[in-house]
């Protein structure tokens, strides 16, 4: 007896771009434990999705430029498709409710269309730090002053060496840190590349042009915003905004 | 300690492990805030005494945390307004380094995930035990955890260190770390357990941890091993036990087993915790009975989880639609020993099949047993069309061998089945066997690979197509407590080895099916080490101590496992005991031999466990033809657990079917 096809799903009606934080503790959670807890969450929710089709159906999420495992975010983006139309705030209540605290929902919005990675060109960090202000602005400038700064990092497909330098849009020390603590921040606007620059590889590369300055204890990086740059004032734009806006 | 005097009890440690979390592979498991987790005050009884619970699973927190029976346990004793539970699991050696450099303040001790309090700040520690490989995770987090890995060198600042799960069934090698064990299912005697420790408390803690032990162990159902002394034989027999006697007066020479009741009445889980961490199991389970009369000689499960208790049709209806809201997860499974033995297994699954039609939840069941009726079931499972593989478990290869071990399942009712399998869409069946049963011979084993040509064959036949599969799974057979084989001589890993490499060979040579057959085995070294520490007594604990000092940790997982370091332990740590590794495992014991379980009452009458096994022995070598059959379906074969324990089989029908649910 031949096996019978799986059921073709039918297509989205509606589509929903979410903006997300991930906070506290759940800093620690990897891309993949956030998008297992993600369609949790929204078959908690009773949310009603689309599915692929398949004999395996999953529910239809696309997630884009996910912040890098144990750094902290207020600026995260996914897109669902519906079977159903609702309305977003309906959404964004019964998320925040089937979310774990720490995993929360910033703000839902119906997708005009269009790719909403092509909108996310590039990220605002805070970089949490215990070493000093003043050593750090001169690690900086020095960074600044350099066209070119080849850091290496183990990826997936072995150690990589690339350019941290070209990525970096802005950089600015901060005399206090997020938590009042000793030390020093530093406020970071990163263009997306491929490969993909991250936070931390700046701060290797602060440290390759400068010996004697470390970032010292483990630090901790926040994403801010993400979205659209605008070259000219150095600003990222709000990717959920309504076109004309 | 030096670990804790830096903060107040029950404070956590969190602000000291965050910044180094980074530093380590899968942080993720570390920092807890799983959904349906349950946080709670240090001190939150309303009056009177808290009593606090830490609750180990000795393994990685992949495996530990969709443990069922630490869940169950978790939300019981959490229901309590009087009680904190927290739970805890192995930190990988990464996280262990960090945590033994620690900071200022010392070491950094063993935490819980929920509020990362250290762990030798509760009253009691609690670890549960599925398998004896487990051991050294436990050294090892006492150690972390700063609490005296020997039980008498602890004071009244340390936790009670409490033993369960499976393997406490013999709890004998440990017997030196662990305070108490418990015997059986958790559910009520936690929560009499935490009564004793409340009142104790309430009173000012008289006599300290000697005494609220002593309070435990009169009860008959807590073993507290340091109030037995064993003595051992000193004749030409000389190694076997000689006695084990109480050192106290009121304490009981025998301790018995714990054995729950209507388990309806107990719907757990029914917050079941979901990780943000990938976890070896990703759905919810049911179990939807308790316990298994079937008979098979080798499993020690069926023997000491007597009697059958099932869970209604509509009980098991409401845990399923409970645990997929609360939790989110879209695969269920029936969990029990044999599910398909359910006697409302096929209104189950045509109700909770119905009931889930056209969403996504899918239904999985451990389907063990080899008859054509379970591929209905599994036909009801699979209604939306995915059609994987089914996995059966003849356990013999030979007829013989599974009379031998009481499996009561011919040749042609496997082909049978198969056939019934391939011919409804299943593309792959997974045959489970085991190697080293008693009375094994090469020939027992290479009977598999005909059975696996027989079942490609008729895959093929039936089906029309030549993409059929049948995957052959094999384990190494240990004898374990409490079993009709708790006598017989282990096969030595060399002979096991050296059967599986026959068998791969015959299957692989063959050119008409060898490819369309997949072979799975282990080699036969740990299984020698798990049955050292299966049927071992208390002098195996100087073995499971050197290892750990050695290094030994997680020893259930082939990257971590260390057959040297062990058989170096064994040999130093048993020198002039007069007995070593192979008295323990490839031994055949004998009708006089004090087991070193012998004290602890799972039931079993041991004069119907020893005829059992005579009864094994005349089947194999032809001289008898007896079969065990269900006490569930035919009359009472004596077995002694009911009037022993004074528990009853409880099982359905109970003639209700599942309502749609927007009936109900």
């Amino acid at each position: 007896m031949a096996r019978e096809q799986p059921e073709q799903q039918a297509p989205p009606v509606q589509r929903l771009r979410i903006r997300y934080a991930k906070r506290g503790r759940l800093r620690f959670t990897s891309h993949r434990d956030f998008s297992r807890a993600f369609e949790r969450a929204v078959f908690r929710a009773r949310i009603p999705m689309a599915y692929s089709s398949g004999f395996n159906p999953h529910p239809r999420i696309s997630y884009a430029g996910a912040a890098p495992t144990g750094s902290a975010s207020e600026a995260e983006y996914l897109e669902i498709a519906l079977a159903q139309v609702v309305d977003p705030a309906d959404v964004a209540a019964q998320l925040e409710e089937a979310l774990p605290p720490g995993l929360d929902v910033v703000a839902v919005v119906e997708s005009p269309g269009g790719a909403l990675a092509d909108l996310l060109q590039a990220s605002r960090w805070r970089l949490d730090l215990t070493a000093p202000p003043e050593p750090t602005g001169a690690a900086l400038a020095r960074f600044w002053a350099t066209d070119e700064v080849i850091v290496e990092r183990m990826t997936k497909k072995g150690l990589r060496a690339f350019d941290c330098r070209a990525a970096v849009v802005r950089a600015e020390v901060v005399e206090t840190r997020a938590d009042g603590g000793a030390g020093c921040a530093i406020d970071l606007v990163l263009r997306h590349t491929v490969p993909a620059v991250r936070p931390d590889d700046v701060l290797s590369g602060i440290s390759a042009v400068s010996s004697e300055w470390a970032p010292g204890g483990p630090p901790l990086l926040t994403r801010v915003a993400q979205g659209p740059l605008d070259e000219a004032s150095e600003q990222i734009g709000d990717p959920l905004a309504r076109v004309g806006e | 300690m030096a670990t804790t005097t830096t903060q107040l009890p029950g404070a956590s440690v969190f602000p000291r492990l965050e910044p180094r979390l980074s530093s380590v592979a899968k942080p993720i498991q570390y920092v807890g805030g799983e959904l349906n987790s349950t946080l709670k005050e240090w001190d939150c009884a309303p009056e009177g005494a808290t009593v606090r619970w830490a609750l180990m699973y000795p393994d990685a927190y992949e495996v530990g945390l969709p443990n069922q029976g630490v869940q169950i346990l978790y939300e019981v004793l959490n229901e309590r307004d009087w009680i904190v539970a927290e739970r805890t699991y192995a930190v990988w050696p990464d996280l262990e380094s960090v945590m033994r450099a620690g900071d200022e303040h010392g070491p950094i001790p063993q935490f819980t995930v929920d509020q990362h309090r250290a762990v030798r700040d509760f009253d009691l520690f609690g670890l549960s035990f599925s398998t004896e490989l487990g051991y050294t995770n436990m050294l090892n987090a006492l150690d972390l955890a700063g609490i005296p890995i020997h039980s008498a060198d602890r004071t009244d600042l340390d936790p009670i260190v409490l033993a369960g799960g499976h393997a406490a069934f013999n709890p004998e090698p440990i017997a030196d770390f662990i305070d108490a064990a418990v015997l059986g299912d958790g559910e009520e005697v936690v929560l009499a357990i935490s009564e004793v420790v409340r009142e104790w408390k309430g009173e000012g803690s008289p006599g300290g941890r000697e005494e609220v032990l002593r309070r435990l162990a009169v009860s008959g159902g807590v073993y507290v091993p340091a109030f037995y002394d064993v003595s051992y034989g000193t004749a030409s027999d000389a190694g076997a036990i000689a006695a084990v006697v109480p050192n106290r007066d009121g304490i009981p020479h025998r301790v018995r087993k714990h054995t729950l009741m209507d388990l309806d009445a107990w719907p757990y889980p029914a917050k079941p915790l979901v990780p943000l961490a990938e976890t070896v199991h990703e759905r919810f389970s049911v179990e939807i009975f308790r316990g298994c009369t079937r008979g098979c000689r080798f499993c020690q499960a069926g023997m000491i989880t007597r009697p059958v208790r099932e869970r209604s049709i509509e009980t098991i209806g409401a845990m399923v639609e409970n645990g997929i809201r609360k939790s989110g997860f879209e695969e269920v499974g029936l969990l029990s020993l044999s599910s398909a033995d359910h006697t409302e297994i096929a209104d189950v699954a045509t109700g909770l099949a119905d009931r889930y039609e056209g969403s996504n939840v899918s239904l999985s069941l451990p389907s063990t047993r080899v008859d054509a009726f379970n591929i209905s079931l599994a036909n009801e499972f699979s209604r939306n069309g995915r059609r994987s593989g089914l996995t059966f478990a003849p356990e013999g290869g030979s007829e013989r061998m599974r009379k031998v071990i009481n499996k009561m399942v011919t040749e042609d009712d496997l082909i049978r089945t198969v056939a019934a399998a391939y011919s409804h869409g299943w593309r792959q069946v997974k045959l489970y066997f085991m190697c080293g049963l008693p009375t094994e011979t090469d020939e027992d084993v290479l009977q598999i690979a005909e059975l696996a040509k027989r079942v490609i064959a008729t895959g093929r036949e039936v089906s029309g197509r030549n993409d059929v599969r049948c995957t052959v799974s094999i384990g190494g057979f240990v004898p374990k407590p409490h079993t009709p084989f708790q006598w017989a001589a282990q096969l030595d890993h060399e002979t096991t080895d050296e059967r599986l490499r026959k068998l791969r060979d015959l299957v692989r040579e063959d050119r008409k099916f060898g490819r369309a057959i997949g072979f799975r085995y282990h080699d036969g070294k740990p299984g020698i080490v798990e049955g050292l520490l299966s049927r071992g007594d208390r002098r195996v604990g100087r073995v499971i101590e050197a290892v750990w000092r050695d290094g030994g940790r997680f020893d259930g997982w082939s990257e971590h496992f260390s057959y040297e370091r062990w058989m170096t332990a064994a040999q130093t740590a048993l020198q002039g005991t007069g007995v070593d590794l192979d008295w323990f495992t490839t031994r055949e014991r004998t009708y006089d031999e004090v087991l070193p379980w012998d004290h602890l009452d799972s039931g079993l009458d041991k004069d119907w466990l020893w005829s059992d096994w005579e009864d094994a022995l005349a089947v194999a070598d032809g001289s008898s033809d007896v079969e065990v059959e269900d006490c569930r379906w035919t009359p009472c074969y004596d077995c002694g657990v009911c009037p022993e324990m004074n528990t009853e089989i409880q099982i359905g029908p109970t003639g209700q079917k599942l309502l749609p649910l927007s009936v109900m």
